[in-house]
């Protein structure tokens, strides 16, 4: 059975050019970077070079660029770090719709004293700006704002917002995992202290992420080590992943166009046809300022889990909003947040695309949706009887 | 991904009656779309009051579409007395297990039964003592007990896990450990009255003659009461019993957990020598 993998936000494939890039870093390329001779200083010299890679997809300097293991220790080395450089300040504002990797954190902080004002959203997910700007203080020691959410692919306005943090002299983060590679990024132009993002989010490998810190930004590391990183992120380097990753970040630069073309193209295909051959469905989120690649969709009175699991028994990959998907009871806090009513939140599912896919893929789902909805609607004591939905 | 057992995920796939039975003799709807589950089930009697037909419609993931669909087959062709019967965990057992934060599915298919039969009987739905304690999923304070006797529950964790409650804002989580300290209290054997030294002398030597006897007699042993100080019951060996390296363990395996057993738990049995 073909794999029709249309969840791109959870996680995409490698590259077959990155994969390729990363293999002699398994092999003959072995050596420690930090090496005084020079078969490990050639290894620095990739290292070197996948910096500038990465720096370049940002608009940023390379030596801006802190290599980690993964978005969430990029988030946890930010918010940890702004905190630790303005000890007497104790507040942090962030949004309702963070990823738990922001979210859970100042959860956690709250526990530990901080004070931490959660922004929150309208029901089209746009961020309250009014609020945020009454939020900030002279106690605010750090805002973390997401870039572009990971649900429903709404992009917030944290340029604008970083500048208020500015204005203020308060330290802005933000977790841009989702958008990197997407939209075309220039940390020249804005006043974002730090930014986190992930490799395996643009077809690098599990397990790399990316810290960017803006220059005369304080910084106190995290992981404390050796004098990598210069001395922000202690721990030898991962060679292979970061040569990868500098792979993916210029393919990602070169695939910009094609990813607001064809595949912005691919994902309108697949929403205006599912909202049209299926009654009762509806796009969460604000269509307008929204990442090219993601959309957020409500089946009312069926629920998202058997959804995935019939679209599962076609090979389709998706993901949901639902509470049974998430383990938890309740709906996810991104639709409860912009108060999705309960007989959409639970049907949600969550189409996100990457070059990869095809115009058959797209129509392959389009062709099998209908019939899965149609049929779960027919068990569900909700659904009136009558509304069919339109053969594909 | 949830680890669904192959019976999940077939009764998922192909549910067996779904719908609403015509006329049907008894139905309930339980749970809501807030709450992310809900079941509708109707049923009809034959003529010997069996359910001949069972049919549900299910709003929830794919365990309580599993779920539903067993708790169907498994009450066809039962009377009510036997319907009644049915716990969640037959409903679970029946599909090979269920996640255990999927084990509210059955718990939904087992209150759906017990609320369908009320509705044939004719008797209130509710108990008018019955409390909500969870109020972000309606979970009554019975549903909670029920749910903790019949799967011997001990974690507010496990409550939330069988019945949702405390599984949204998390406020009644106080409550239901309340609850919970409240069954377990109750479960413990309750103390019996007090015997007289005279009831308990004649007790024990009942049992010995019943239950303790026989046996050694039948090794060529036999057993002397000699005197009961308290809980102490003193006794001496005969015959074979005399002589037998294994007699202390008889004495404590055996002549003491009868004694235990059928005269009171505090006996400790001492062999005297003459």
């Amino acid at each position: 059975m073909k794999t029709v993998y249309l969840d791109n936000n959870a996680t995409t494939r490698v590259a077959p050019e990155v994969l390729e890039a990363m293999l002699p870093f398994f092999s003959e390329l072995y050596g420690n970077p930090s090496s005084m001779h020079s078969f490990g200083g050639q290894v620095a010299h990739h290292l070197g070079q996948a910096r500038g890679q990465v720096a370049d997809i940002l608009g940023a300097e390379p030596e801006e660029i802190v290599f980690t293991s993964c978005g969430t220790e990029s988030d946890n080395a930010a918010i940890r770090s702004a905190l630790t450089v303005s000890p007497d300040k104790k507040h942090i504002v962030t949004s309702r719709v963070e990823h738990p990797a922001i979210r859970s954190l100042c959860h956690h902080l709250r526990k530990q004293g901080y004070r931490v004002t959660e922004i929150p959203v309208d029901s089209e997910g746009r961020l309250d700006m009014d609020s945020y700007e009454k939020s900030l203080t002279s106690d605010t020691a750090v805002v973390s704002l997401m870039w572009a959410n990971n649900e429903t692919g709404v992009v917030f306005p944290v340029e604008k917002a970083a500048r208020m943090a500015y204005e203020r002299d308060i330290l802005f983060h933000t977790d841009a995992v989702q958008i990197v590679g997407k939209t075309p990024i220039s940390m020249k132009k804005n006043t974002i202290n730090m930014l986190s993002f992930s490799g395996h989010k643009l077809h690098a490998q599990k397990g790399i992420g990316v810290l960017y810190i803006r220059r005369g930004t304080k910084f106190a590391p995290f992981f404390i080590g050796g004098h990598q990183e210069r001395e922000r992120r202690g721990g030898t380097e991962n060679t292979p992943a970061i040569v990868g990753l500098g792979k993916a970040c210029a393919l990602a630069t070169a695939n910009l166009k094609e990813e607001n073309t064809r595949v912005r193209a691919l994902r309108d295909k697949l929403e205006t046809e599912l909202l049209r051959r299926i009654p009762g469905s509806r796009v969460n989120g604000d269509t307008a300022q929204r990442l090219p690649n993601t959309t957020n969709i409500s089946f009312e009175y069926v629920e998202g889990e058997g959804i995935l699991l019939l679209m599962d028994q076609f090979g389709i990959c998706a993901s949901s909003g639902s509470a049974c998907t998430s383990g938890s009871l309740q709906p996810s806090h991104v639709l409860r947040a912009m108060g999705v009513p309960f007989t959409m939140a639970h049907g949600s599912i969550r189409f996100s695309l990457s070059i990869y896919n095809t115009e058959e893929d797209i129509d392959f789902v389009i062709e099998k949706l209908p019939g899965i909805i149609e049929r779960l609607r027919g068990m569900s004591p909700y659904w009136k009887p009558g509304e069919k939905c339109a053969s594909a | 991904m949830w680890e669904y057992t192959d019976k999940v995920r077939e009764h998922f796939l192909n549910p067996r009656n779904v719908g609403e039975v015509e006329n049907p003799d008894g139905s309930a709807e339980i749970g809501s779309i807030a709450c992310g589950d809900a079941l509708k089930l109707t049923f009809k009697l034959d003529e010997n009051k069996r359910i001949k037909e069972a049919k549900f419609k299910t709003f929830g993931c794919a365990s309580a579409i599993a779920a539903s669909s067993a708790l169907t087959e498994i009450i066809k062709g039962m009377t009510l007395e036997e319907a009644a019967k049915v716990t969640n965990q037959d409903i679970a057992t029946y599909l090979g297990g269920l996640p255990k934060e999927k084990m509210h599915c059955s718990v939904l298919g087992q209150q759906a039964l017990e609320k369908a039969i009320e509705n044939y009987k004719g008797v209130a739905s509710k108990a008018p003592a019955e409390k909500i304690v969870c109020e972000c999923f309606g979970v009554t304070d019975h549903e909670i007990e029920r749910a903790i006797r019949e799967n011997k529950l001990t974690t507010v964790e496990e409550v939330t896990n069988y019945t949702k409650a405390g599984g949204g804002c998390g406020g009644c989580h106080p409550e239901i450990q309340a609850i919970l300290d409240r069954v377990r209290a109750e479960s413990k054997p309750a103390a019996k009255p007090k015997m007289s030294n005279i009831q308990k002398i004649r007790k024990i030597e009942e049992t010995l003659e019943r239950e303790i006897r026989p046996s050694l007699k039948q090794d060529g042993g036999d057993i002397e009461l000699i005197d009961v100080v308290d809980n102490r019951v003193l006794v001496a060996t005969r015959g074979a019993c005399a002589t037998c390296k294994a007699s202390d363990i008889t004495m404590k395996h055996f002549v003491e957990l009868k004694l235990r057993e059928f005269v009171t738990p505090e006996l400790t049995v001492e062999e005297v020598t003459k």
